[in-house]
């Protein structure tokens, strides 16, 4: 529902990569929230901070860092919005901006709706009516029509599998709402053991649902993806042969990558975020070092990591450096140079990565099986059956919200919490799931109370 | 026929059942000259179905009632036979109380308060025509005699009189509830002033006698003790007198229901009227629901000085050889005499969809509507809606603005929001699972939701103004009392906290940390408080409900605020919502046709999605 009380967060700046990325919060809790994420090198909090302030910081997801940042601090009414707003300039790349975004929500904002700010600036007398005429048709019209057939089709499988699980809610809440409005009725009630067992059960569900948002992002806006590999491997050939472009600078020389070079290119199904890195060495030359570090930084937030494997040369101690930095990212190995003689050992790379695949990036030979590869990993294939993935923040921000409510509805069940409390919690949790699927509990709920339970005078 | 003029009122009530009582009170004590309608006087307040008031939601409602200066509390706690507090064990938010009543009793203390109301006369006539002047505003009502009284404002309270048709089995025949006459001349002339009527249908079991019944068979059902009196001005509270009883049907009932089942009007096809799925009759239970063994029916007294018994949950229109038949087969009615026989009746209603939240007709001014007319079923919602639309009726002949209440204010205004927003297709009876906003709705609260409102509204008298602060300042002191009291570890405070089964302390707590653990209430703590002033029970147990449910009460006040907020935005009556860009084909329409008064009532429109709503914001505020 439409509220300007609410705190929202979302990515301000167009999908795709680009140098710079801006996560937005906006509402009465925006510094709060961006407190709650960021971490100011000497300990500033941005509610602390008067307006029109940048702060230099990392975002961290829990403890885990997500990126370094400016924080832009405005204070309404002196902002786009008008409310206080918080910006988080990231380092573009739409899988780390996403899970910026997934921070600030987990903070408690909420995801913004289309156009929102704008109505926002607007309700709040930032914009002129010309500009609101665009703003409430954008409101108006239902999705972009660029969707793809194949995309509307899983999302129809996410409703049912959203409408599914709204379903067996409203029967434990049709349940509690027959217990309490026909207490003198002997109906068959559910025990506040099965309600918290089933509530449990669904809350479990719905988190797992909303994991699949990394899957739909890989379909949708990109996986942040890392070629990585010691010098010369041939990662800058690999990402021409991905993005077919001489983008990277290809040359014989160790080390001529020296900054991070960015593309978004898609393999079959999904979209990859590619940034090509420097060569992982020791290096004297500072100018190097600071592309090796980069390269190490986009290595640790990378959604996916393509190591890449020089075949045509013994496994050396910087590939050893080079599993280290995959281990925990999902990371495909690439054994490079299949068109020169093997003097490279596959078999060490074995259980250190999800995929093992041999190519020629410069014979172009192997790239059907890196497909198939990156597919596998990022169990894209799963996603053509099932349960449908999630592929807006709005649905991924209202699952965790549902999944939040539901664990506080389990977590009361059991310390003895009364069953009307528990009935509010579930409503609430309902009306999320109803929300994305365009319905209203309390309907819903009455409704359920009639079909199933034989009630009255 | 020749037409007389007899007089001349502001309001006149047509009806004088529990809508049609509050309606022509808060009337005539805002200061209205007011007369109220009854077909026949021996009638007024007649409970023709339960005799009962109160019960789940039910409950909460006539707390609210009483709490605004409203009669049926009051009623209820001078003619109690019985009382219970139902869900004792599911939270404060879903306690109603609900009690058995007397109902000659009943009718009496009613009529004899109306008989002594000032500026408000009784009068026994049929109405058959409501008559507007050439503005389309009401200017008078004629009787089936031929009497016009010039009125400014009338309020249709005709519960299902109108058009009334009963059937028993095979037998069908024009009437009202408990043999009166039905109201038959009215519907055409709502018709001609724009009223879009349509026919809805309720029933109702036998009556049996008392000495008919084995009670050693059934399960006796007795009261609550201490009772809980309705009204906040009742200070002794009414006493437990009678039992209830409850008795069970078995295979073979539900057999010889089958065997009949075409002897049923409901099956056969022969009612039109639409009836209410919480209120199934016994065959409509036996047929949708073929897996269930037994059903419950509790026997309920109908007063002190009769002898007739009640069959809650045996509502039947099936012929009365075969609810005899049926009823002879349960057990502890094997020798069952029937004084009253169960029957199904249908009556026109309006739609509700064409009221405003003053419950005022939006095309016709001055024109009211309350209770089951609106299409409700229930004693106590017809009340509230009374309450409603008399004090609207009042208030707007004076010059006053609106009153209204909101969602998250009262059942009330919940009641009222629902049906003007989203209509009803079947007889509206108020429920907890209603409100989102039950853990505010609470009955033990309701004075403090409503009782500043009803006093600056003028129909909350002086006394109960009084009285109400005195608790307010109370609660409020022992709120804040509570919050810095320490309680110091001690051998007897940690072995009761042990045997309530929660842990013991080892440093000294404030009193509100404690009370928040759910197995502890402020009785279990009042040793260990020497501090704490003579409290009344409920006074105990709001500091109870304030502190253990406080994080649910604040969540829900935030969301109250949001939902504040669009209330607050009013639209224009005249806004030509197929002018908007952005506003889908569907809700335009819809919006058109409801013209809701603010942005809060569109959203609750069906087909009106929340981009709707955004799209009306923007527009408002550009006309702003």
């Amino acid at each position: 529902m439409l509220d300007t009380e609410q705190t929202v967060a979302a990515i301000a700046t167009p999908a795709g990569t680009g140098g710079i990325g801006v996560v937005r919060i906006s509402g009465p809790d925006a510094l709060t929230v961006a407190d709650r994420v960021f971490r100011h090198k000497n300990g500033k909090k941005p509610s602390q901070t008067p307006g029109y302030t940048a702060l230099y910081g990392h975002v961290y997801d829990g403890d885990q860092p997500l990126d370094e940042v400016i924080c832009l601090v405005f204070r309404g009414p002196a902002s786009f919005t008008g409310e206080d707003t918080a910006e988080f300039s990231c380092h573009g790349g739409s899988y780390l901006l996403s899970r910026v975004l997934r921070a600030c929500l987990k903070a408690g904002a909420k995801p913004a709706g289309p156009g929102e700010f704008t109505r926002r600036a607007f309700l709040n007398g930032k914009l002129d009516l010309v500009q609101a005429e665009a703003v409430a048709a954008l409101i108006g019209a239902r999705g972009d029509g660029a969707a793809k057939a194949a995309l509307e089709n899983r999302e129809g499988r996410l409703s049912r599998t959203l409408q599914a699980e709204a379903e067996k809610l409203t029967e434990v809440a049709g349940a509690l709402a027959a217990s309490v409005d026909f207490p003198e009725e002997d109906l068959a009630e559910l025990s506040p053991a099965e309600i918290r067992e089933r509530l449990a059960a669904q809350a479990e569900r719905l988190s797992r649902l909303a994991e699949t948002f990394d899957q739909g992002k890989a379909l949708t806006e990109g996986v942040s993806t890392a070629i990585i590999g010691r010098p010369n491997a041939g990662k800058s050939t690999l990402m021409n042969l991905l993005s077919g472009s001489n983008r990277s600078i290809v040359t014989e020389i160790a080390g001529t990558t020296r900054d991070v070079v960015e593309q978004t290119v898609r393999l079959g199904d999904a979209l990859l975020n590619l940034a090509d890195t420097a060569g992982l060495r020791r290096t004297a030359d500072p100018v190097e070092r600071l592309g090796v570090d980069a390269a190490k930084d986009r290595a640790a937030t990378a959604g996916l990591i393509l190591a890449v494997f020089d075949g045509s040369r013994p496994f050396s101690e910087e590939d050893e450096e080079v599993c280290r930095i995959a281990r925990g990212t999902h990371a495909i190995a690439i054994v490079n140079k299949a068109d020169l003689p093997a003097s490279f050992d596959r078999s060490v790379l074995e259980g250190r990565f999800d995929r093992i695949v041999s190519l020629s990036a410069k014979e172009e030979r192997g790239l059907e099986e890196l497909q198939e590869a990156v597919a596998q990993t990022l169990s894209l294939h799963q996603l053509e059956g099932g349960e449908g993935i999630v592929f807006s923040a709005r649905q991924y921000g209202a699952l965790v919200g549902g999944v939040e409510v539901l664990r506080e509805a389990v977590a009361a069940l059991d310390c003895g919490v009364t069953l009307d409390a528990v009935s509010i919690l579930c409503e609430e949790a309902l009306n999320v799931l109803l929300e994305l699927t365009g319905k209203r509990a309390s309907a819903a709920i009455v409704e359920e109370v009639f079909r199933n339970f034989c009630v009255g005078k | 026929m020749t037409e007389y003029h007899m007089g001349e009122f502001e309001v006149a009530v047509v009806g004088g059942g529990h809508a049609g009582i509050e309606a022509a009170l808060a009337a005539a004590r805002l200061g209205a000259n007011t007369a109220l309608f009854t077909l026949t006087l021996d009638g007024i307040a007649n409970m023709p179905c339960n005799p009962a008031i109160g019960g789940t939601a039910k409950g909460q409602l006539v707390r609210e009632i009483d709490a605004l200066g409203g009669q049926m509390g009051i009623a209820a706690d001078k003619t109690t036979l019985q009382s219970r507090m139902l869900n004792r064990g599911k939270g404060p938010a879903v306690h109603s109380l609900r009690v058995q009543s007397d109902r000659a009793e009943y009718r009496r203390v009613m009529k004899e308060t109306l008989e002594h109301q000032e500026n408000l006369r009784v009068i026994q006539a049929e109405i058959t025509e409501v008559r507007a002047d050439e503005t389309g505003a009401i200017c008078g009502v004629v009787t089936r005699l031929g009497a016009y009284y010039a009125v400014k404002a009338c309020i249709i309270c005709a519960g299902t009189f109108l058009n009334g048709k009963i059937f028993a089995g095979e037998g069908c025949y024009s009437a009202g509830p408990d043999g009166m006459l039905a109201a038959t001349g009215l519907t055409e002339s709502l018709k001609s002033l724009g009223v879009s009527l349509r026919r809805f249908k309720t029933g109702t079991p036998a009556r049996v006698h008392r000495r008919s019944i084995d009670f050693s068979r059934l399960e006796r059902q007795p009261g609550e003790e201490p009772v809980t009196p309705f009204s906040y001005l009742t200070e002794t509270p009414p006493q437990n007198i009678c039992d209830c009883y409850i008795a069970y049907t078995n295979e073979k009932t539900h057999q010889v229901i089958r065997d009949n089942i075409h002897r049923s009007p409901l099956f056969s096809g022969q009612i039109e009227g639409i009836g209410p799925r919480y209120c199934p009759s016994i065959e409509d239970k036996v047929v949708r629901f073929p897996h269930k063994e037994r059903h419950q029916i509790f026997v309920e007294p109908c007063g002190e000085s009769t002898e007739e018994m009640y069959l809650q949950g045996m509502s039947s229109s099936l012929p009365e050889d075969v609810v005899l038949q049926f009823l002879r087969t349960i057990e502890g009615f094997e020798n069952i005499q029937i004084m009253r026989n169960a029957y199904a009746i249908e009556y026109d209603c309006c739609d509700p969809l064409q009221l405003t939240a003053t419950l005022e007709f939006k095309d016709i001014p001055g024109l009211y509507g309350a209770g089951q007319f609106n299409g409700t079923s229930g004693y106590e919602e017809a009340a509230g809606q009374g309450l409603i639309a008399g004090v609207n009726a009042a208030r707007k002949l004076q010059g006053k603005s609106p009153f209204t209440l909101e969602r998250d204010e009262a059942y009330i205004g919940t009641l009222i929001d629902d049906l003007i927003t989203k209509g009803c297709n079947e007889p509206y009876r108020m429920m907890t699972s209603r409100s989102e906003f039950r853990l505010l709705l609470r009955h033990d609260n309701a004075d403090f939701r409503l009782t500043e409102k009803g006093y600056e509204m003028g129909l909350v008298t002086e006394e109960r103004y009084r009285r109400f602060r005195a608790k307010k300042e109370a609660f409020e002191a022992e709120r804040k009392r509570v919050g810095e009291t320490v309680i110091r570890p001690s051998e007897a405070l940690n072995r009761m906290l042990e045997e309530k089964g929660t842990s013991p302390i080892s440093l000294p707590v404030r009193e509100r940390e404690l009370l928040k653990r759910p197995q502890l209430c402020m009785a279990d703590l009042a040793p260990f408080d020497p501090g704490r002033p003579v409290l009344s029970r409920e006074l105990e147990e709001q500091i109870d409900i304030d502190v253990k449910y406080e994080g649910y009460i604040t969540r829900q006040e935030a969301a109250a605020r949001q939902l504040r907020r669009l209330s607050d935005m009013e639209i224009p009556a005249d806004l030509d919502y197929r002018q908007i860009s952005g506003l889908r084909l569907e809700a335009a329409e819809k919006l058109s046709k409801l013209r809701p008064a603010t942005i809060g009532q569109a959203s609750r429109i069906s087909g009106v999605s929340p981009a709707d709503v955004s799209v009306l914001i923007i527009r408002l505020n550009q006309l702003r």
